[in-house]
């Protein structure tokens, strides 16, 4: 693997950029493996990258059915935060973000992690209500959240409309400053690069087809596109096609797929200074460094794998959009397009051990989890390595869909992103 | 947006007409203390979620009012049929 710096990057931009070498190998699949991640998102490539890095298990192979970051990793609008309600959560997130902080350092490669600040508006006494609750809880837990007035939003955001007047008034908002974007394909890259110079093999037009399971109950391995793979241990961190994968196993899980909705502008320049959501008009937003406004549309309402949404979801955001920020009135949108999300009904995410041995899970982060790409990819790598969660994950478990110990986020947030 | 057939209006309409009410034919327990955690888990929680053949319940809220039953495929989400609650499963 060539290490980047500021002079390698000086040396070959002077000889026109040609021949920078491949990055990493586009690998075969060997007969066996100590350990098999399903799924080259980002949450899968962490968990092999930390596999390898923390504990030493580096005969690994992250199988991927079309290519790495493909799925949601590469089709959502990478809001970073981590103000969730309840105490589980706080420090699932909070786990997350404090990773971001020095991940281009540790993998050698410029994920622009930019703390550019979350704000989320409030629109009505009963969001007043609901974000101060989060800002104090939020507190308690560690996390940095601040109420601001509109007039401090409005500083802090000059594109906002606080007029009183306004279809949507502004009657203040949260921040958390630690909050922001990343760059979502470089987070896939990183990892998959670091991994493999670790000694991980990442395998591209791989699906998973099949789950075998000896006498005992117990993994084996899995059939795919490409022949029988053995691994007697297998994390599936497969997204929207968790429940397929499950099935192949003999496991039906408490889970959903929609379809989410994303969008960009045309490029402009700088003039959205943060990122901005407003959960109960649905409609969020932030600048890419290449200057497009990218937007977060909502789900549909239905089951789907089309990996398309429909244009009612889109033209309801928008519409919300014009409204808060009425300078944007005239941009032409460029690109719409869809991801399948994984859903729980609680709306947290399900992190570690199944009923059947050697087979692992991360998955039901639904609309909200690149925020926790390398939390969930560190934890996951923790909880095959050790056969057991670790104490951030625990209460992440498919036991509570039996036991009642819900963390209802959605009951908390009505909307999480 | 997609078409969808309601079975009492007799009539295709936009989706924005409807309001999806989930997986279909779901029994509530006729006697609720009887049940075991894990048949209260398999009823409130755990779902198909079908890569293909769904059957699901719609809601023809801005029409009839009425609830009925619809096979769609999620791939393509094609309707293959939709059917008056109470009739059985297609
Ligand atoms: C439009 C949109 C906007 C979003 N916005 C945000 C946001 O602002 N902030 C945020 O935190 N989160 C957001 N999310 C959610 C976030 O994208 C996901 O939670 C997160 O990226 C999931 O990462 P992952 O690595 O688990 O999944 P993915 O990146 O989807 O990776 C799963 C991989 O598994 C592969 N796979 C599936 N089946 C098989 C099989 N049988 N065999 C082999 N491989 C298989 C897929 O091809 C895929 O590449 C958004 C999602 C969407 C769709
Ligand atoms: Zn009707």
């Amino acid at each position: 693997m060539t290490r980047f710096s500021a002079l390698s990057l000086f040396t070959k931009a002077f000889g026109g950029h040609q021949n920078w070498p491949e990055q990493w190998p586009d690998a075969a699949p060997k007969p066996a493996y100590d350990a098999i991640i399903v799924g080259g998102g980002g949450h899968g490539l962490g968990a092999a990258y930390y596999l390898a890095k923390k504990y030493g298990i580096t005969n690994v192979a992250v199988l991927e059915k079309g290519w790495i970051g493909g799925g949601n990793t590469g089709r959502n609008t990478t809001i970073i935060r981590s103000n969730y309600l309840y105490d589980e959560s706080a420090h699932l997130y909070d786990h997350a973000v404090k990773l971001w902080d020095g991940l281009s350092q540790e993998l050698n490669y410029n994920i622009m992690y930019s703390k550019r600040g979350v704000m989320m508006l409030a629109h009505n006494v009963h969001d007043v209500q609901s974000l101060q609750r989060h800002i104090n809880a939020n507190r308690l837990n560690g996390v940095d959240n601040e109420w601001l007035t509109p007039e401090q939003a409005k500083a802090y955001c000059p594109p906002l409309n606080i007029s009183p007047d306004a279809r949507h008034p502004v009657l203040g908002a949260a921040l958390q400053r630690r909050g922001g974007t990343a760059r979502h394909d470089s987070v896939a890259w990183g990892y998959a690069r670091a991994a493999a110079a670790l000694g991980v093999d990442i395998i591209q037009n791989c699906a998973v087809t099949g789950i075998r399971r000896g006498a005992n109950g117990a993994i084996e391995g899995v059939e795919t596109t490409r022949g029988y793979i053995a691994s007697k241990r297998v994390g599936v961190s497969a997204a929207g096609n968790t429940s397929v994968i499950m099935h192949m196993a003999g496991l039906d899980f408490p889970l959903e797929s929609y379809p989410l909705q994303a969008l960009v502008s045309e490029p402009i320049k700088p003039t959205f200074p943060c990122v901005v959501m407003s959960n109960t008009v649905h409609a969020y937003m932030s600048q890419s460094d290449k200057g497009e406004l990218v937007i977060g549309a909502g789900t549909d309402q239905y089951v789907s794998y089309s990996q398309r949404g429909a244009l009612h979801i889109v033209e309801h955001t928008l519409a919300a959009i014009c409204e808060i920020f009425p300078i944007y009135r005239r941009m032409r949108m460029l690109r719409t397009w869809g991801g399948i999300v994984d859903v729980t009904p609680d709306r947290s995410p399900i992190l570690g051990k199944t009923p059947v041995k050697g087979l692992y899970v991360n998955c039901g982060w639904g609309t909200g989890g690149f925020k926790a790409t390398p939390g969930a990819g560190d934890l996951l790598a923790y909880t095959m390595a050790k056969d057991e969660p670790h104490k951030i994950n625990a209460p992440f478990n498919l036991d509570r869909f039996r036991n009642g110990r819900l963390i209802d986020e959605a009951a908390a947030a009505a909307v999480a992103h | 947006m997609i078409l969808i057939h309601c079975p009492y209006c007799d009539e295709k309409r936009p989706e924005i007409e409807f309001a999806n009410a989930g997986q279909a034919h779901i029994a509530r327990p006729f006697d609720p203390s009887g049940q075991s955690d894990a048949d209260w888990e398999a009823y409130l929680f755990i779902r198909a979620n079908p890569r293909g053949r769904h059957h699901e319940r719609w809601r023809h809220v801005h029409g009839c009012g009425r609830f009925f039953n619809a096979v769609r495929d999620t791939v393509t989400d094609k309707f293959e049929t939709t059917y008056k609650a109470g009739e059985p499963r297609r």
